[in-house]
């Protein structure tokens, strides 16, 4: 085999309570597409970020061309040829294509003028068949528009490592076909392309080699040819995984009636559209679609936190369509939103301070003018317990917990709901879930999908919004699809509707 | 089988080897030291001999009861203002208008004392507490009312208020309160006895008690209240204050408004327990020392009692300072340096405690098999 | 009005806009990096005390002007090393050194009180063009520190706007992240906008003391400072329009001078408010026009590589 372009040896890294990377070996091969396989936290985009120069590793070092390389800035790495299209755009949203895709190399000398790299990035754009506009500016281009412009700026600057870190994340199913021809020529041309995933489908598509992470180490290495979705997936999380604990439960009367609800978001334009659905008891009701399609904003109206401009929400035969979000608690209905650090927990508040914030001004956490902490602490108690939220105290602030705890404690006080005057027993009528298993790892991801089952079981209606397909047809009962602020359909969650779901997030069919 | 990496789930190392509380205090007691050295390099640097400057500002501060009773009443509008401000930071509202509110507060009660100065007692004296309160409370509903409606940052509203204050003052002070004994100094007609606030002992007033009782007060809404819970979540989290329901726009005004009280109070007790009238330059800037009293008693109540007491023996040391040739300034300067030290201290402490963090798991990366 | 009173008023304008020019470019260099600088009015009596002083000290104007400049870029690289380097609350650190400020310009000045500046700025006609009917006497009739305004509003437009450094400290203050994913040295260039913002504040603090009042007295600038601020949200961040803005405000202020000249009778102390209460209306309009959408993206937050 051809020398190695890159070569990272024993990289080690860590951040504040956790370890990224706990030694890792990789070599990169010009010509290949190499898939960094592994489920979130494993370490694949740590890795490849010091690859870029944004990290420093705590031990090992970078290869390149055979020679050790100090990166200690992304320029380095960009002038040595590698270059990185981050999970987050790092385009600046007010500025033109043009001035995204010069900025920093290979700029016009001192002067600027307005018209400048308009012209490179004209050509390396039909070369390539990327279409984009050079003169319009980040903020009106579609996120796969975006992404285009990531990779014309990786061309522009002549990179011979080219990452991708989850790519396909923002992209509808045909789009991802479509990015796959020009990786695909890239990878002919003499390049190295590297694909981090954690979508076993995708790479077993388009990776020529396969290495896969597990909590910070190479847990294997092989070719899609030798392997199976199986194999992989033990390789990913360390064990047999299986979903547990989902039992056949029938689904009861319609708890949730949402009716063709419209709203509008930032500048005016509509976010919802017509959107419509039912939930029954007992059931999980997941919805599937391409970030930014209007699921946020469907959980915000249902939580009562975005106003609708047309249509109804009624609730155990009760209109709510205009009570606020408190009065919907009170009601029963709880909801994990998506940014658990900043809507769902209060980084600076203590875990008690946290338990309370649905509850602080009813009995029996207040009592006249005055809260009444010990009961607090109570319910606070019973949270870590009942769903094993690890904490050095119950007074240490919630951001000092890792991700996966502060999660358990959100669920937990989510499904903790109570009724006016007690502190435990009880559960939600309706489970809004916004992403919560973002984040996490396997262990605690199953915590949460476990949560899940029993509120199902004992009769809560959940609406459980993913953006990993397999999640959905793994957890909910039925799946339903949201495109441009409407549902435009509805599937039972097994596993020969996928590429009909699949089809319905890019817009491509209905009902 | 690969081994179990450390597991992601363990607890950010982020515990000091001792409490943060008293951390914090000894970085605060270290800033004071580290700004007096810096006051007397300043001194010396312009031809003054610091030491003996700081034996007779110690004295000027607490070095006689007189000293310990002009330090006193100058702490008692610190403690008011530093309430007002730390009610009003600890909901994340930047009010920078202390020094207004304490204004038009002191305004107010002046109008009460010059307008109706046959008031008997029993009126006049709770009457000169209610228009302080309520004249510092009304003026600071103005940026609050354009912030909870408008969405417009108060930080340049309060402080455009606050130049607008004082200009109001001298506007009624050089005429139609001017005292026509005068001759056309800054100042109003003197209050009637009625007017004078009951001191406690020595000089000091009343308000010395109120400032302390307003303390407590403060702790207790805080800590063990609906209302201080919603301040302190708002201040902490909009986004989660909004999540759980909290009313922002109301709190915003109620906040504000008892902020602007507190600081009228202040004025109130200014012209009705120690100048006995209004003039001009009626307060040395307590309003802005009001903010640095708040960030070093870190939004504590009973601490921006003993954080006033402390700024006060330094404002009264400044003026005997003056006696040696030093300027009075040396204090507001000492006073705004202590602030820039505490925030420099435990801003570096907290980029230190990240990389102590990592190098611990790094070492213990390294230890395992 | 006469012409006369009207040229009159607005060469008064221009006059009393200079401060707000120069500290105002500085503060939006500063924040065009990201980085909120609430300092101003400390930095500019710095600036005004120490050029006065060197004035009265070498008689040197120019020599005055360079140590305002100096004194002002010295206080505000302490401003940079809190917000940039530690990544403080921008808001209270601002606040300390315009506290600071404060105190110590009163500590220095107090030899200088009550000296006239032995070599103030006087007008500098611009021979042919001062002679321009309206304009000319408005605009070309004034010291050089005021022509050095212009050029410094139409250098700071170009610089931003058409050069490569200008995109640079753009992008820092839009998106930090994005920046030094492309190589840009965020820090660097952070800690060059707010120092030489700062000096821009300096030398503002100086043309107070050395060519518009020109003496030094405490406390000179009223205010200056925080108007520049809100100027500058005014101006939607724009150097062009921060100049025509600055001299909207110099009329405002100098009008109130000249009202009582026209025969309406108000209180010259009421007439003082005006430039507080036109900063508050007009950064009201601008806050319900709902300009925001042009704030740079990532200002007051601090920004770390690690995070």
């Amino acid at each position: 085999m051809a020398r190695p372009l890159v070569e990272l040896r024993g990289i080690v890294k860590t951040f504040p309570g956790v370890v990224a990377n706990a030694g890792i070996d990789l070599p990169i091969y010009p010509g290949e597409i190499l898939a960094l396989l592994g489920e979130n936290g494993a370490g694949k985009s740590t890795l490849m970020s010091i690859l870029a120069g944004l990290y420093r590793p705590d031990a090992g070092a970078v290869w390149i061309d055979g020679e050790r390389a100090e990166l200690r800035s992304p320029r380095d790495a960009i002038v040595r040829g590698i270059g990185m299209l981050y999970q987050h755009f790092r385009l600046i949203e007010p500025f033109t294509v043009a001035e995204n895709v010069i900025l920093g190399w290979r700029e016009p000398g001192f002067f600027l003028s307005p018209r400048a790299g308009v012209a490179p990035v004209e050509r390396l754009a039909r070369e390539h068949g990327l279409a984009v506009d050079p003169r319009a500016r980040v903020w009106q281009l579609s996120l796969g528009e975006r992404q285009r412009v990531e990779i014309l700026k990786m061309l522009y600057r002549d990179a011979r490592v080219v990452v991708l870190d989850e790519p396909t994340a923002v992209l509808t199913p045909p789009e991802v076909q479509q990015l796959f021809s020009p990786l695909r020529k890239m990878a002919e041309g003499g390049r190295a392309v590297v694909f981090i995933s954690h979508k076993l489908d995708e790479v077993l598509a388009i990776a020529d080699r396969i290495v896969v992470l597990q909590s910070g180490r190479v847990a294997g290495e092989t070719a899609p040819k030798n392997t199976t979705p199986r194999a992989l997936a033990r390789l990913m999380v360390g064990h047999d995984v299986e979903v547990r604990g989902k039992s056949r439960v029938d689904p009861g009367p319609v708890v949730l009636d949402v009716q063709e609800i419209s709203a509008r978001g930032a500048g005016g334009r509509p976010v919802l559209r017509d959107c419509a659905l039912r939930l029954r008891a007992r059931e999980i009701l997941g919805i599937a679609g391409v970030a930014g399609n209007g699921q946020r904003e469907l959980a915000e109206a249902i939580a009562g936190l975005r106003p609708v401009a047309a249509g109804r929400i009624w609730h155990d035969g009760a209109e709510i369509t205009r009570t606020g979000p408190r009065r919907r608690w009170n009601r029963g209905i709880a909801y994990i939103p998506e940014d658990r650090q900043t809507e769902g927990l209060v980084g600076a508040f203590t875990l008690t301070e946290n338990a309370v914030l649905r509850r602080y001004q009813v009995p029996p956490i207040r009592r006249g003018l005055f809260m009444r902490w010990p009961a607090a602490r109570a319910g606070a108690a019973s949270i870590v317990e009942r769903f094993q939220v690890r904490a050095p105290s119950l007074d240490t602030p919630v951001r000092n917990l890792s991700g996966g705890n502060q999660q358990r404690l959100l669920v937990g006080r989510e499904a903790s709901w109570t009724g006016a005057g007690r502190v435990r027993g009880g559960r939600p009528s309706v489970l809004v879930a916004a992403h919560p298993t973002r984040g996490l790892d396997v262990d605690a991801a199953a915590a949460v999908h476990h949560v899940l089952f029993e509120l199902r079981e004992a009769g809560t209606a959940i609406v459980l919004i993913s953006e990993s397909l397999d999640e959905l047809l793994a957890v909910a009962d039925r799946v339903a699809v949201m495109h441009r602020g409407r549902m435009v359909g509805e599937r039972t969650a097994e596993a020969a509707a996928r590429e009909e779901i699949g089809l319905m997030m890019a817009g491509a069919a209905g009902a | 089988m690969p081994a179990t990496a450390p597991a992601l789930d363990h607890p950010r190392p982020s515990a000091p080897s001792i409490p943060e509380w008293a951390e914090a205090v000894m970085i605060r007691i270290g800033a004071v030291l580290a700004a007096l050295l810096a006051g007397a390099a300043f001194m010396a640097a312009t031809g003054h001999d610091a030491w003996t400057a700081y034996r007779v500002m110690a004295a000027g501060a607490a070095g006689s009861p007189f000293a310990i009773e002009q330090t006193l009443i100058k702490a008692i509008p610190l403690m008011l203002t530093g309430l007002g401000v730390t009610l009003a930071f600890a909901m994340g509202l930047w009010n920078i208008g202390a020094e207004g509110q304490l204004a038009v507060g002191a305004l107010a009660a002046s109008w009460l004392a010059l307008t109706v100065p046959s008031l008997p007692r029993p009126l006049m004296l709770p009457g000169l507490l209610v228009f302080g309160f309520a004249g510092g409370a009304a003026w600071a509903l103005i940026p609050a009312a354009l912030r909870a409606f408008a969405g417009m940052n108060e930080i340049i509203s309060t402080l455009m208020l606050n130049y607008v204050a004082l200009l109001w003052v001298d506007y009624l002070v050089f005429g139609a309160w001017a005292d026509p004994a005068a001759f056309s100094f800054p100042y109003s007609r003197p209050f009637p006895e009625s007017a004078h606030l009951p001191t406690v002992f020595g000089g000091v007033h009343l308000g010395l008690v109120l400032a302390v009782c307003a303390a407590a007060v403060l702790w207790m809404v805080l800590r063990a209240t609906p209302w201080g819970y919603e301040i302190r979540t708002i201040g902490q989290s909009p986004a989660a204050a909004r999540y759980a329901g909290m009313p922002v726009a109301r709190n915003i005004l109620l906040v504000m408004a008892a902020s602007g009280a507190l600081s009228g109070l202040a004025g109130a007790g200014e012209v009705g327990g120690v100048i006995h009238r209004i003039q001009q330059g009626l307060s040395p800037g307590y309003g802005f020392t009001a903010i640095i009293i708040a960030w070093v008693a870190r939004l504590q109540p009973w601490a921006v009692i003993v954080v006033a007491v402390l700024f006060a023996m330094l404002l009264n040391g400044g003026f005997v300072i003056q006696t040696t040739g030093v300027p009075a300034a040396i204090a507001a300067m000492i006073q705004a340096l202590i602030l820039f030290l505490v925030l420099a201290s435990e801003y570096l402490l907290r980029r230190l405690r990240r990389r102590r963090a990592t190098a611990a798991l790094r070492l213990a990366l390294a230890a395992r098999p | 009005m006469t012409t006369h009173q009207v040229t009159a008023l607005l060469a008064a304008a221009v006059t009393a806009g200079t401060p707000l020019v120069f500290a105002g470019l500085g503060e939006l260099l500063a924040e065009r990096s990201g980085v909120l600088n609430l300092g101003v009015e400390g930095m500019m009596l710095v600036g005004a005390v120490s050029g006065f002083a060197v004035a009265a000290v070498t008689r040197d104007p120019w020599l005055a002007v360079a140590a305002a400049v100096v004194a002002g870029g010295g206080m505000a690289a302490g401003h940079a090393f809190l917000a940039v380097t530690l990544g403080a609350d921008q808001v209270s650190a601002g606040l300390s050194l315009a506290l600071f400020g404060g105190g110590l310009s009163a500590f220095l000045g107090k030899p200088f009180i009550g000296i006239p500046n032995p070599v103030p700025f006087r007008a500098a006609p611009v021979p042919g063009l001062s002679a321009v009917p309206l304009v000319g006497p408005v605009l070309f009739r004034q010291d050089l520190l005021v022509y050095l305004g212009y050029g410094l509003a139409a250098a700071a437009w170009w610089w931003i706007y058409r050069t490569r450094a200008g995109l640079h400290l753009r992008a820092c203050g839009e998106d930090p992240a994005a920046a030094d994913a492309m190589g840009i040295r965020v820090a660097l260039t952070r800690y060059a906008a707010v120092a030489g913002g700062g000096a821009l504040a300096g030398l503002a603090g100086g043309y107070l003391s050395l060519a518009y009042t020109p003496a030094w007295t405490e406390n000179m600038t009223g205010g200056l400072g925080w108007i520049a601020i809100a100027l500058v949200i005014f101006a939607t961040w724009n150097p062009l329009r921060l100049l025509g803005g600055a001299y909207l405000f110099g009329a405002v202020d100098a009008l109130g001078f000249r009202v009582q000249l026209l025969g309406v009778q108000t209180s010259s102390i009421l007439l003082r408010m005006l430039p507080y209460l036109f900063t508050l209306v007009v950064l009201f309009a601008i806050t319900v026009i709902q300009r925001q959408a042009r704030v740079p993206g990532a200002l007051a937050q601090p920004y770390f590589r690690e995070e």
